[in-house]
């Protein structure tokens, strides 16, 4: 017997939606030969995992709190890749919008101003845009690509934001600490559910989902978008210009990136530190595709990613696993849906040895 | 057949080959005798590729078998075909363009053969059938036809005794296909048989002894092409009555819609072709044929006339008296330009969209509000084209890559036309599509210009030009004759027009300018 893969054909729509099922699926088999391999409980460590975290309202708020970056990430990077525009430093807009963010929090808060929420949530969302923009200029100037411009940048963003907490915006009170001042009570975000940290951000990582939708579905621009991704030379004969596109994709999942990193300061912590992010910004590229780069998709699927955040914070805590626990568990699922896509598109074929004596071929 | 006669060459019977969904070939049997040629007719889909295919040993067939000379044969591969004496010229030539013609035919031959005698042998190959082909010249430099002649000096050099020609003439000028033709018959005549794949009917009459027609991947008819009409073969190929397109009369004169002017552009790929001096003036009610091999300028002179390349200055493409050379295709449009491009799925339409969003493709500037599409406004765009160009579709939700070609570009076509376009651009309209749906773009065509619209059609198939156009002019080498009345010139004068390219570019550029 011999297993072999044919081409369909046409791709199969089901198999579109049932990859990312069979990844997860995978997945949980991987964790479970792990855990049994590193010689710890493997039923503890599912629980601790999928189910510990979700057994109470605290553990549903963090589900949420969790979620709200990965998804306005994500939607952002799902729309680009629609578009062949592949952002793959959300997390140095998150981070640089954080910055700008907290910049206008740090100077304007504590004086009573109504505006400085309204004004530090635009700062976040134009820092990221501005760093957006850098490999926007470059992708449509000098033709370099996106891919490793972004890349490049989330680094620099991130020795950037080291730079300020060590330098000039460290707390002078803070003895010593490589952070911020505490922004004031007026530029905090507001906490959707009392006694939790659920703050307002999850409103606008909810609201992304039917506007993304809206945006690729059902306006001009969204059609233009999805046309230069899935056929250039078509693009160009209806005079979609390619640049326009390249800009528009990155300016808006830069925005929302960086409208996702203030709200994580501003309704976390409230205050920036070295590490701000424990990888939003690159586990949404997972989180785009594990949704299908579809936003209703990737509401689901930054819940199961939000859910892995947690569920390693609890390994960590209740069974002593170090955190590359979740950074392992993250790459073996997008590993298996990389792997279950090709199903799409392929089929698979069980060959009995005799059917080669059906044709009059040797 | 008594005993003692020499059995045929090639004898097929019952040869069945099914894909997944389909039957490519049913059933099918035939024979090709020694020193015949033998025509195989079909529409696209008719299964003809499959079949040659089967011969030539790329595709396995389910079922039937192939007696090469009266001994049943399993052919395993193209090596294994060639082996045996069949040769075959591909529509699409497979030549290294950085390699010279000697190189190129050594890697086919894959024999162990210095360049030096293998020179020789192609000197003499070439010389004894009169194709000209000098080994030791790069292949870019080579016209198309050139091309075609190394393809088939490459076969030759294996003396082969069945030659399969796909669509050997649509790439050529009608005096090079007369030349094809005359080694053809030269060929026959010393017994190599000739299995012919083509679609111009007036071709087959002239060189072909016998024709098996397919039809849906089964033998339908067979019949002698020197005795058999035109349009009786055209219907045993589509199976019914042929319809016929006309053209309505001619409007008087009509104001220039499309006017260019001294247009000079450097090609922006290598090997692309340069556009030297183009002028060409369009007018309402008028179609205008540019006839010329591809790759002689025409797909840099649509893509400047839509847009997608500018031209040097504004001045040098007027739209409806606005210049237009600047701007580009979406801002053309608005003036009115429409735009059928060669390719299809890809450039024309988009594989995976469904239909509605192909129909939104180019007609998009009358169907958003407020940057909303209006999806329903589209989609009844979309069924209406559907209708009227009778695209056999599942529905407005199919996607592009479920029809078939014909299917695709009639609704490309019914796409540019419904916007009532003042000027159309039409690349290769009917070019590898049935013939029912040729006609039905033909008229299409016609019936646009008789509303008034300007139509430049760019085709390699003279036939058609001279059937719709109202004035020819020929693109060669990247320049544009001046345009004739169709009815004050002939196939012969286009084609040596056509030929230009061959002639040294001195004699050329002193014949320009006197």
């Amino acid at each position: 017997m011999r297993l072999s893969l044919e081409p369909r054909a046409r791709p199969a729509q089901a198999m579109v939606w049932l990859s990312p099922v069979l990844a997860a699926v995978l997945s949980v088999i991987g964790i479970t030969i792990l855990f049994a391999v590193l010689g710890r409980d493997p039923v503890q460590a599912l629980h601790t995992l999928f189910v510990a975290p979700l057994a109470s309202l605290d553990g549903l708020s963090e589900l949420g709190l969790k979620a709200t970056p990965l998804l306005l990430c994500a939607v952002g990077i799902a729309i680009g890749v629609r578009a062949d525009v592949w952002n793959i430093g959300a997390e140095g807009q998150f981070t640089v919008g954080a910055i700008v963010g907290s910049g206008v929090a740090l100077a304007y808060g504590g004086a009573g101003h109504w505006w400085v929420i309204p004004a530090l949530l635009l700062a976040g969302v134009v820092g990221g845009m501005a760093w957006a923009a850098i490999p926007a200029l470059l992708r449509t100037r000098f033709n370099a690509h996106e891919i490793l411009t972004t890349l490049m940048l989330a680094y620099v963003s991130i020795q950037l934001l080291g730079y300020l907490v060590h330098g000039p915006w460290k707390d002078p009170e803070g003895y010593s600490f490589p952070q911020t001042k505490q922004f004031e009570a007026d530029a905090m975000l507001p906490v959707l559910l009392a006694d939790t940290r659920l703050h307002i951000g999850a409103l606008f990582a909810l609201l992304s989902v039917p506007l993304g939708s809206i945006l690729l579905g059902r306006t001009l621009m969204g059609f233009r978008i999805r046309t230069v991704g899935a056929a250039p030379a078509a693009a160009r004969y209806a005079g979609f210009s390619r640049n326009a596109i390249v800009w528009f994709c990155l300016l808006l999942s830069g925005g929302l990136a960086g409208l996702a990193g203030i709200c994580e300061i501003a309704g976390g912590n409230g205050q920036l530190t070295p590490v701000i992010s424990p990888g939003y910004g690159f586990a949404a590229i997972i989180v785009a595709f594990l949704g299908r780069l579809n936003p209703v998709g990737i509401l689901f699927a930054s819940l199961l990613m939000a859910l892995l955040y947690l569920g390693g914070e609890g390994l960590q805590v209740t069974m002593q696993l170090p955190i590359a626990v979740t950074g392992t568990i993250q790459g073996m699922l997008l590993f298996f849906l990389l792997a279950a896509d090709v199903l799409i598109n392929y089929r698979v074929r069980v060959r009995v040895p005799q059917a080669a004596g059906t044709t009059q071929h040797a | 057949m008594d005993a003692a006669a020499p059995p045929p060459r090639l004898r097929l019977s019952g040869i069945t080959k099914r894909y997944a969904a389909v039957t490519a070939n049913s059933d099918i049997s035939f024979e090709v005798g020694a020193g015949e040629i033998h025509a195989l007719l079909g529409e696209n889909g008719a299964g003809k590729s499959t079949l040659v295919k089967i011969i030539y040993g790329v595709v396995h067939p389910d079922a039937g078998e192939i007696a090469w000379e009266g001994r049943p044969t399993a052919i395993a591969d193209p090596n294994a075909a060639r082996a045996l004496g069949i040769g075959m010229v591909f529509q699409h030539f497979s030549l290294f363009e950085s390699l010279t013609v000697a190189e190129n035919i050594a890697l086919g031959l894959g024999a162990r053969e210095s360049i030096a005698a293998l020179t020789g042998r192609i000197a003499e190959i070439s010389g004894r059938y009169g194709l000209a082909v000098t080994p030791s010249r790069h292949v870019h430099h080579l016209s198309v036809g050139e091309r075609q002649r190394v393809e088939i000096v490459r076969c030759l050099l294996q003396s082969p005794r069945l030659l399969i020609m796909d669509e050997p003439t649509s790439v050529l000028t009608p005096q090079e296909a007369e030349g094809l033709f005359d080694v053809l018959r030269r060929l026959s005549r010393e017994g190599c048989s000739i299995l012919y794949i083509s679609h111009k009917l007036e071709e087959i009459k002239a060189l072909c002894e016998r024709a098996t027609v397919l039809r849906a991947g089964r033998v339908v008819a067979a019949c002698d092409p020197r005795v058999a009409s035109e349009q009786q073969m055209a219907e045993m190929m589509i199976g019914g009555a042929l319809p016929v397109a006309h053209r309505p009369a001619p409007l008087k004169e009509g104001r220039v819609c499309l006017a260019v002017d001294g247009l000079s552009l450097p090609a922006d790929e290598p090997f692309g072709t340069n556009l030297r001096d183009i002028s060409l003036t369009l007018r309402d009610g008028e179609i205008l044929g540019i006839a010329g091999v591809a790759g002689n300028g025409q797909k840099e002179l649509l893509a400047v006339l839509a847009g997608e390349r500018r031209a040097p200055d504004a001045a040098a493409v007027r739209i409806a008296d606005t210049p237009a050379g600047l701007l580009g295709p979406a801002a053309r449009r608005r003036l009115g330009l429409a735009f059928i491009p060669e390719e299809r799925l890809g450039r024309g339409a988009v594989a995976e969209f469904p239909l509605t969003e192909n129909a939104l493709l180019t007609a998009y500037q009358g169907f958003t509000r407020g940057g909303m599409v209006r999806y329903g406004a589209v989609q009844r765009y979309a069924r209406d084209i559907i209708a009227r160009f009778r695209v056999v579709a599942a529905g407005t939700d199919a996607p592009g890559s479920s029809l078939s070609g014909g299917n695709m570009q009639k609704f490309i076509v019914g796409r540019e036309v419904g916007v009532n376009p003042r000027v159309l651009l039409a690349a290769h309209p009917t070019w590898g599509v049935d013939i029912g749906a040729a006609l039905a773009i033909r008229q299409a065509l016609m019936d646009l210009a008789a509303a008034g619209s300007g139509v430049l059609v760019v085709s390699e198939d003279l036939a058609e030009l001279f059937e719709i156009s109202d004035y020819i002019a020929v693109l060669s080498g990247g320049r544009l004759s001046p345009p004739r009345r169709t009815r004050e010139t002939t196939v012969e004068e286009v084609g040596l027009l056509m030929g230009g390219r061959m002639a040294d570019a001195a004699a050329r550029d002193a014949v320009h300018a006197a």
